[in-house]
C-alpha cells in the first residue's frame, strides 16, 4: 500500500459544506431576540412543548427534558427531577448540550473519499444509499479476502449498541471502547480480583452518607460526574471529612480538611502506609475483617514495615499527616469511602493501585455498608430474538501474545496494535468502523495510531463532528445528534433501579442519521437484515418497554420510570452470611486469582523514572464544561472556556522566565513537540516537579473553528505508554514536557 | 417583598452551570454573560485556600446604576429588583461605569444588559434559572421579607460577606462563608 493513500483531509476545505457563521454574534438559539424583556415573562419553560432525552454528552447519561419553542427549535435542556444520575439538575455540559444540535461545523452529509486527476484527496458528497453501498463493499471485501474477524469497531456512547450488533453478526468481536483500557479498566480488575465484582458506572459510592471521602488525583467537581458532584456537595453539608491526594490543588481539594499535595507516582507507597496504620493502631473493621476477608495475616505480614516514615522519604507526605488521615479513615468507619476514581491509567501498575484502594476498603468495612459502596440495582430489560451471531476463531487478543488474560473488556489499544501487522501473527485487523470517539486523541502515542491506519484497507467513521479521526476516513457518515434520534433504553445502576427514555425532540438537521438507522440500513445492504428485524426503533423500544409493563406511549409522557427494588438490600444486613464471586468466596485481600496468573497477591510499591532535568511530569485532567474533545468546538461550551493553559509552579516560571499569560510550546522526552502554542498559568496550585493542563483541546482539524489551535492536546504528548502487566491498560502519566519559548521548526504531524 | 441570593461557596465547584443555564434562558449572545465565575486563590504552596463564587448583579439597596441612568432606563422593580429596559437604554454606558460590581455589559444590539434575577420566572413562582440548574445546591434565592424563607434562614445559621461593601450600595447577594 502507498504511503500516501489515506492523506489527511480537511473537511472544511469543501466548497459546499464547509459553510461559516455569516452573522457577528452567534446565539445561544436560533429565536428571536426580544428586546423588551421588562414588559412581561418570557421564554417560561411552560411556553415551550417538551421531550424526554437522557445526555449523550457525557457517560454520566443523566435523564431530562428537552424543550422547543413553538418554531421546533431546541431552547433548552433541563434534568427529570424522577432521575437518580441528576436528581432534576444536569451539569454545564447537560445545559450546554444546546450546542451540540446548533454547532455550524457539524457533518452535514456522507463523504467519500476519491482521488482527483492529479492525484490529490479529497471528499466528495454521496447519498446515504451510494455511500452504504461503498462502505458495504468495503466491509464485504475485507470478510471476503480476510475473514469477518479482521474488521474492529470502536466506540464511545450510544450507537455502539448497533454498530456492535452488525460487526457480530457479520463474525466478529472485535469491538472496544476506549472507556476501558485507557480510562477504567484497571479498576474493574482491581475491584473485581478483590470482592469480586466491578464498579461499573455510574459508581455505587454512597457520598451523600459517608462520613470521610478521600479522593487519589480524583477532582470531583472538575469531572462533572453529576450526582457524584450532587453528593459531595451534601456531605459538605454533613460535615464529612474530606481528603484529597493530589500533586495539584485541585476544586476539590479546596473543600478539603487535609490537602496531600502527593509526589506524583508514589500513591501506593501512600497506600500501603495507611494500611500500615490502620493495621497496627487496630482502625480497621475487626467483625468484618473477620467475617468477610480471605488474607488479613499475609496483609499485616506485607505491610509491617510500610510505616509513615518508609512513606515519608517517597511521598513527600510527612508521618503525623498519614497517621492523622488514617486516623481520620478509622474514626469514619464504615462509613468511609476511599474512591477508586475513574481515569485510573497512570503509571502501569494501576491495578495493583486500585486493588490498594479495594483492600482499605475493605479494612475500614466500607463496601456494602452505608457510607461507603452500596449494591446497585438496575432495570432488565429483555433482548429482542435474532439468529445467533457466528462463531469466531480470531479475534485482536491473538495478537497479544497470551497477556491481558484478566482484561473483562476489549482494549481499543490492543485492537489498533492487532492491525498493524506482524511477522509472528496469521492475521491483523484489515477494517475499521469508528462511532462517536476520536481515536487520535482518546488512544496515547498518535504515531501508532495513525500507522495502523495507513495498514487498514478500509476504515469508516461515524460522528457527529468532523474530528480529527473523520480526516483519516475512506467514508464519513454523519450521525445526528442525541435530540434528534431514539436510542436504546437507558437502564443504568443506581440505588433504585430506573429506566429513561431519548427521543428526538427535533427532525435530524440536515443530512444526518441516527446510528441504529445506519446499523440496519448496513446490515441490510450486506445481507443481515434478520438481526434488525424492526422496520423502526420506535417498534423496537415498545416491544421491549411493554415485556417489563411499561411502553413508548408511556415513556414518552414521563420520561423515567422508577421500578421497585426486589429485596431490601441496598447494604449488607447485620451479621448477614455473604458469598462473594471470587475463588475464596471472601472478599480477597490477599488475591488468589492474581497469584494463580503469576502477579502480586498483595500490592507493592514500585519506583517509577522521574524527569530528567529541566523536564516536569504532565499531568492532565478535566474541566467541568467539557468532556474529552467532544465538546470543545460546542459553541455555548467554547464560550466558556475555549483553550486550556498549562500550570506551572511560580518557582519554576521564575526559572524559565515565564510570564502569565506567556505563550509558549512543550516538548516531550520523546522529542515531540506540541503543533499550537499554550498560554502559562502561573499558579501555587501545582508541584514544582510537575504541569498541568485539561485535556481535550489543540484540535489541527479546521473544521472545528472554535476549536482549531486552541491550546495544546496532552494526548499527543503522551507517547511514553507504560503498559499494565495484568489487563494491558495504558498507563500515561509517565510523560515528561519542557518549556519553549520561541516557535520552533514546523513540524508535520500529518500522515 | 424584599428579593435576594445567598451563593454558598462553602460547596460551589465552579463547575459554571449557572452562565450556561442563563445563557439560554435569558438568551444572552454566545460572548457575553450576566453571571460568571470568579476563583479566589490565597497563600503559598503548599499552604493555600481558595474560594468560588458564582457572581452577578446584586441588586443592591442603594443603587448607583439607576441614579446615573439618564433616561429612567434602570429601575427598581418590585421586590428590589434592578432592570433595564431595552428601548429606553441609549447605550451610554454610565451606568457600567457606576457599577462596583461589573456586572453590566454592552449588548450587541445596542443596550446595556444585566441579571433580572430572572423576575419573568419568579413571578410564576419559580427560582431563576441558575438557581434552578445548580448541581451542588449553592445558590438560595427568595425573599428577606420572609423569616420563614429558606434564604432568610441560611443567613442567619451561616456566616456570610458581601462583596465591595465600602461602596456603600447594600448589595442584596449574600455570599456563605
Amino acid at each position: 500500500m502507498v504511503k500516501s493513500r489515506r492523506d489527511f483531509i480537511k473537511i472544511s476545505a469543501l466548497g459546499a459544506t464547509g459553510v461559516a457563521v455569516g452573522s457577528k454574534y452567534l446565539f445561544a438559539d436560533n429565536s428571536m431576540l426580544k428586546k423588551n424583556e421588562s414588559k412581561g415573562p418570557f421564554r417560561l419553560p411552560s411556553d415551550f412543548k417538551r421531550t424526554p432525552t437522557y445526555c449523550e454528552v457525557c457517560f454520566w447519561k443523566c435523564a431530562g427534558w428537552v424543550y422547543k419553542d413553538e418554531k421546533g427549535d431546541v431552547q433548552k435542556i433541563i434534568g427529570n427531577s424522577d432521575d437518580p444520575n441528576s436528581n432534576g439538575r444536569f451539569c454545564p455540559r447537560g445545559t450546554g448540550g444546546v450546542g451540540m444540535y446548533h454547532d455550524e461545523d457539524r457533518l452535514k452529509t456522507p463523504l467519500i473519499r476519491v482521488t482527483d486527476d492529479y492525484g490529490n484527496q479529497t471528499y466528495r458528497e454521496a447519498s446515504w444509499d451510494e455511500a452504504l453501498d461503498v462502505v458495504a463493499r468495503g466491509l464485504q471485501k475485507v470478510i471476503d479476502e480476510h475473514g469477518a474477524e479482521c474488521i474492529a469497531l470502536f466506540t464511545h456512547g450510544s450507537g455502539g449498541k448497533y454498530f456492535g450488533n452488525l460487526i457480530k453478526a457479520l463474525g466478529s468481536h472485535n469491538i472496544a471502547a476506549p472507556s476501558y483500557a485507557q480510562c477504567r479498566g484497571p479498576r474493574e480488575v482491581g475491584f473485581i480480583a478483590t470482592f469480586g465484582e466491578g464498579l461499573s458506572s455510574p459508581e455505587p459510592t454512597d457520598i451523600k452518607n459517608t462520613d470521610c471521602l478521600v479522593l487519589i488525583g480524583s477532582h470531583i467537581g472538575e469531572n462533572m460526574h453529576n450526582g457524584q458532584v450532587q453528593e459531595m456537595s451534601q456531605a459538605i453539608d454533613r460535615g464529612a471529612t474530606i481528603i484529597t491526594v493530589d500533586p495539584r490543588y485541585s476544586t476539590a481539594a479546596s473543600k478539603s480538611k487535609y490537602w496531600l499535595p502527593i509526589k506524583p507516582a508514589t500513591d501506593l507507597a501512600l497506600l500501603l502506609a495507611w494500611m500500615n496504620v490502620i493495621i497496627e493502631e487496630e482502625l480497621y473493621d475487626k467483625e468484618y475483617v473477620k467475617k468477610y476477608t480471605y488474607g488479613f495475616d499475609q496483609l499485616k505480614e506485607h505491610v509491617k514495615g510500610k510505616t509513615p516514615e518508609w512513606a515519608y522519604g517517597i511521598t513527600t507526605i510527612p508521618p503525623n499527616v498519614i497517621r492523622e488521615t488514617a486516623r481520620e479513615m478509622g474514626k469514619a468507619s464504615p462509613a468511609v469511602i476511599i474512591h477508586p476514581g475513574r481515569h485510573v491509567t497512570w503509571y502501569g501498575d494501576d491495578t495493583q493501585r486500585l486493588r490498594a484502594v479495594a483492600i482499605l476498603n475493605a479494612l475500614l468495612g466500607s463496601w456494602g455498608r452505608k457510607g461507603g459502596f452500596y449494591k446497585p440495582d438496575k432495570a432488565k430489560l429483555p433482548s429482542y430474538p435474532h439468529p445467533p451471531y457466528p462463531e469466531v476463531e480470531r479475534s485482536w487478543k491473538d495478537a497479544m501474545g497470551g497477556k491481558y488474560d484478566l482484561a473483562d473488556l476489549a482494549l481499543a489499544n490492543g485492537v489498533c496494535d492487532a492491525t498493524i501487522p506482524s511477522v509472528t501473527r496469521d492475521c491483523s485487523i484489515k477494517a475499521w468502523i469508528v462511532n462517536g470517539t476520536n481515536l487520535i486523541e482518546t488512544l496515547p502515542d498518535s504515531r501508532k495510531t495513525l500507522e495502523a491506519i495507513k495498514n487498514l484497507e478500509f476504515i469508516v467513521v461515524v460522528d457527529t463532528m468532523p474530528m480529527e479521526i473523520t480526516g483519516y476516513a475512506d467514508v464519513v457518515l454523519p450521525e445526528c445528534t442525541y435530540l434528534e434520534r431514539y436510542d436504546t433504553i437507558r437502564a443504568s445502576q443506581h440505588r433504585e433501579p430506573t429506566i429513561a427514555l431519548r427521543m428526538p425532540a427535533v427532525e435530524p438537521k440536515y443530512n444526518t442519521k441516527s446510528a441504529w438507522w445506519i446499523a440496519k440500513h448496513l446490515a441490510d445492504k450486506m445481507g443481515k437484515s434478520e438481526y434488525f428485524p424492526f422496520d423502526s426503533l420506535e417498534e423496537e423500544l415498545d416491544w421491549q418497554l411493554k415485556k417489563i409493563g411499561s411502553s413508548l406511549e408511556e415513556m414518552q409522557r414521563i420520561g423515567v420510570k422508577k421500578l421497585k427494588r426486589p429485596y431490601n438490600d441496598l447494604y449488607f444486613a447485620d451479621g448477614e452470611d455473604i458469598e462473594f464471586f471470587t475463588n475464596t468466596g471472601k472478599i480477597e485481600l490477599y488475591s488468589t486469582t492474581l497469584e494463580s496468573y503469576g502477579f502480586d497477591p498483595m500490592p507493592k510499591y514500585t519506583a517509577h523514572p522521574e524527569p530528567p532535568e529541566g523536564f516536569y511530569r504532565l499531568i492532565y485532567g478535566r474541566a467541568p464544561m467539557h468532556t474529552f474533545t467532544r465538546t470543545i468546538n460546542n459553541p455555548n461550551l467554547s464560550d466558556l472556556m475555549d483553550t486550556n493553559v498549562v500550570w506551572i509552579n511560580p518557582k519554576v516560571a521564575k526559572t524559565w522566565g515565564l510570564d502569565n499569560g506567556q505563550e509558549i510550546y512543550l516538548k516531550n522526552q520523546d522529542g515531540v513537540i506540541s503543533e499550537f502554542p499554550i498560554k502559562v498559568r502561573v499558579t501555587e496550585r501545582i508541584r514544582w516537579d510537575s504541569v498541568y493542563m485539561v485535556h481535550g483541546f489543540g484540535h489541527y482539524k479546521k473544521g472545528l473553528s472554535r476549536a482549531y489551535g486552541k491550546g495544546a492536546s496532552d494526548s499527543r504528548l503522551i507517547t511514553n505508554v507504560m503498559m499494565d502487566p495484568i489487563m494491558g491498560g495504558t498507563g500515561m502519566r509517565g510523560n515528561f514536557v519542557t518549556f519553549l519559548t520561541s516557535k520552533p521548526e514546523i513540524k508535520e504531524v500529518k500522515s | 417583598m424584599r428579593y435576594a441570593m445567598a451563593m454558598d461557596t462553602a460547596k460551589c465547584v465552579g463547575c459554571s452551570d449557572c452562565v450556561v443555564a442563563c445563557q439560554t434562558e435569558n438568551n444572552v449572545p454566545i460572548g457575553f454573560c450576566r453571571d460568571w465565575i470568579v476563583e479566589n486563590v490565597e497563600g503559598t504552596y503548599p499552604q493555600l485556600e481558595m474560594e468560588i463564587r458564582s457572581e452577578r448583579c446584586n441588586h443592591c439597596e442603594n443603587t448607583p446604576c439607576v441614579r446615573t441612568c439618564p433616561t429612567g432606563a434602570s429601575h427598581v422593580i418590585e421586590g428590589g429588583i434592578v432592570k433595564v429596559t431595552h428601548d429606553e437604554c441609549i447605550g451610554c454606558g454610565a451606568c457600567i461605569q457606576a457599577c462596583p460590581y461589573d456586572a453590566r455589559y454592552f449588548h450587541p444590539d445596542g443596550y446595556v444588559d444585566k441579571c433580572t434575577f430572572c423576575d419573568h420566572r419568579v413571578a410564576e413562582g419559580l427560582d431563576t434559572a441558575c438557581v434552578s440548574v445548580c448541581p451542588t445546591h449553592s445558590l438560595t434565592f427568595g425573599d428577606l421579607d420572609d423569616p420563614q424563607s429558606p434564604i432568610s434562614v441560611l443567613l442567619r445559621e451561616r456566616k456570610w460577606k458581601t462583596l465591595v461593601p465600602e461602596a456603600g450600595t447594600q448589595p442584596q447577594v449574600y455570599f456563605l462563608i
